[in-house]
């Protein structure tokens, strides 16, 4: 998956405990894993802090190391500053070719504003997306 | 206070020991002809019913384990053929396998007549409506404890569990002046007369209560009775010996075991005979049973017996409150909890590691259970729809193999505790209190 519109995301699970996000944000900051977004998921199974960091390679391995449950996912973003509606003509053309989006949330970065999507199939997202027109994120632009 | 059957209930203790020593002789042999099991048991130890003379002869015969009724699933320990039976009932065994009860009719009028025995000696009487919120069917209780209040000539409102709102107005809008079923019932029915806005002292005519099928203490009985000014009286009993069988006198000094119908031995750590009211392992002997017999069976509880003469002028021995268990074995709301059970559920599941824990609390007096399970590494994603349905679908079989109400909760790859040698599964944070 070397496509440049796909970025890599880490998901840290934490157990639906009191006191354990509180751990965690200790144990990145330990590890000096520097999150330019983040997001927290709750289930009622676990909790789920997703993040997009520097390196998440790794990022990743330091994570593990101190003891977090972490995966990596690949997330796909849709621009959303300079095309009004992006995020329905995305979801549309997604809808169309089958891909199922599981979750997103929005981001604003320095360079881009988007909307980040996890699709079941990013490899097939980014080019029905792409054949369709919708402006993606590139990930050196995060 | 009346008797049920006077002569025998007021029997001297000499003559009482003697007529249990001689229906204890006459079980063994008996079951020695008819019982494979016990045939070959007996026969394994070198042994022949003709060596049985005393108490401590009868030592001899070899114990019977919660494994053996495991073993012999469903029916091999039945001495009577299908068409002597009169009923069948099933409780949660140890892994998985329930364990089947069989009945003859004479079976059924025992165990009606240890109860009935037990209900007249706390004033139960024909006068009386009970209400019973024992569980009706497979589990002992309901139909035990209805059987016997009819043939004390009472009258019984089978209400059977669940349901609280409905058994409180029922409770208000008849005459019942007594009732049934498990402790922490009580106290919940007493909270939801609380929650209506109603006095079970003044809105009910309620005064006497059958409490027992789990464990529960003096506290929780003195805090009841003053709650409700109900008189509370515990009972013993489990479905290997026909259901609940010894219920407290009015005097609430333990419950009285028939001495005619059970013979229980009070062992210490050798497995030797403890003295009066010392507390050991229970050995439960049943003495006049058909279909099902049960001989040195070792129920797994911990108490101990006094046959000092007991004020409401019964000789017959009292049974105190039971002070542990000999396995891991746990009784929640009534119900009898294997972890062996709840490792099958988590070994069929193939989302979930071997590892698990139990908390146990009874805030409100309501037992509650929480098994924590371990969602399997490769298994590990962030779709909460179906994390959500794992967790519910562990849920749905733990209702289904253990017959009771848990939450399950699903942790994290690596975050339950690992335990070396004999792991550490249970928490138990009931507070009797």
């Amino acid at each position: 998956m070397d496509d440049e519109n796909i970025i890599t995301q880490l998901s840290i699970f934490v157990n639906n405990e009191p006191g354990r996000l509180a751990g965690v944000a200790s144990i990145l900051k330990d590890a000096n894993v520097n999150m330019k977004e983040c997001n927290l998921a709750e289930s009622t199974e676990f909790g789920i802090l997703r993040a997009l960091v520097d390196d998440p390679e790794e990022a990743f391995e330091r994570i593990r190391s101190r003891g977090l449950i972490a995966k990596k996912t690949a997330i796909i973003g849709v621009r959303i500053e300079d095309a009004p509606g992006a995020l329905f003509s995305a979801a549309s053309v997604l809808g169309r070719a089958g891909i199922n989006i599981e979750y997103g949330y929005a981001y604003a970065g320095k360079n881009v504003e988007a909307f980040l999507i996890r699709v079941d199939d990013p490899g097939k997202a980014v080019l029905a997306l792409k054949a369709a027109g919708v402006p993606l994120v590139k990930r050196s632009e995060i | 206070m009346a008797f049920w059957n006077e002569a025998i209930e007021t029997m001297p203790r000499a003559e009482l020991e003697k007529l249990q020593m001689n229906l204890l002789k006459k079980q063994v042999r008996a079951m020695y002809g008819q019982s494979k099991f016990f045939h070959d048991r007996m026969r394994d130890a070198g042994m022949h019913p003709d060596d049985v003379t005393d108490r401590d002869s009868f030592r001899k015969v070899p114990f019977m384990k919660k494994t053996d009724l495991r073993d012999n699933y469903p029916d091999k320990l039945f001495v009577r053929p299908y068409e002597e039976l009169a009923r069948i009932h099933v409780s949660s065994g140890t892994t998985g396998l329930p364990t089947v009860v069989g009945y003859t009719q004479h079976d059924l009028d025992e165990w009606s007549e240890s109860l009935a025995r037990g209900m007249a000696s706390f004033g139960m009487s024909s006068r009386d409506l009970l209400q019973n919120y024992h569980g009706y069917g497979l589990f002992t209780g309901g139909l035990g404890v209805h059987q016997a209040a009819e043939k004390l000539g009472a009258s019984v409102l089978p209400t059977s569990t669940g349901n609280t709102a409905r058994q409180v107005q029922l409770m208000m809008d008849l005459p019942v002046t007594a009732c049934a079923g498990t402790p922490s019932y009580l106290f919940h029915i007493a909270d939801t007369f609380d929650g209506m806005g109603k006095d079970i002292r003044k809105d009910t005519k309620v005064r006497l209560a059958i409490a027992g099928g789990e464990p529960w203490s003096e506290s929780m009985r003195n805090k009841i009775q003053e709650r409700t000014g109900i008189k509370v009286h515990n009972c013993y009993g489990a479905s290997e010996f026909y259901g609940p069988m010894f219920l407290e006198c009015e005097k609430q000094r333990g419950a009285h075991v028939w001495a005619d119908i059970c013979y229980i031995e009070i062992l210490d750590k050798d497995g030797e005979l403890c003295a009066d009211g010392e507390r050991g392992e229970m050995v439960v002997t049943m003495l006049n049973k058909e279909a099902f017999p049960l001989i040195r069976y070792r129920i797994g509880d911990i108490s101990a017996l006094d046959w000092t003469k007991c004020e409401c002028g019964r000789t017959h021995p009292r049974l105190m409150r039971l002070s542990g268990r000999t396995d891991d074995m746990l009784i929640v709301r009534g119900i009898n909890v294997f972890p062996s059970q709840i490792e099958s559920v988590i070994g069929e599941a193939r989302f979930l590691s071997p590892f698990y824990h139990i908390t146990l609390d009874n805030k409100n007096y309501m037992d509650n259970m929480v098994i924590e399970v371990e969602l399997d590494e490769s298994r590990l994603t962030e779709d909460t729809v179906e994390l959500g349905n794992m967790a519910r679908s562990i849920e749905a079989r733990m209702k289904d193999v253990l017959n009771l109400k848990t939450t399950v909760k699903l942790m994290l790859p690596g975050t339950l505790k690992r335990f070396e040698g004999k792991a550490q599964h249970v928490t138990d944070n009931r507070n009797y209190d």
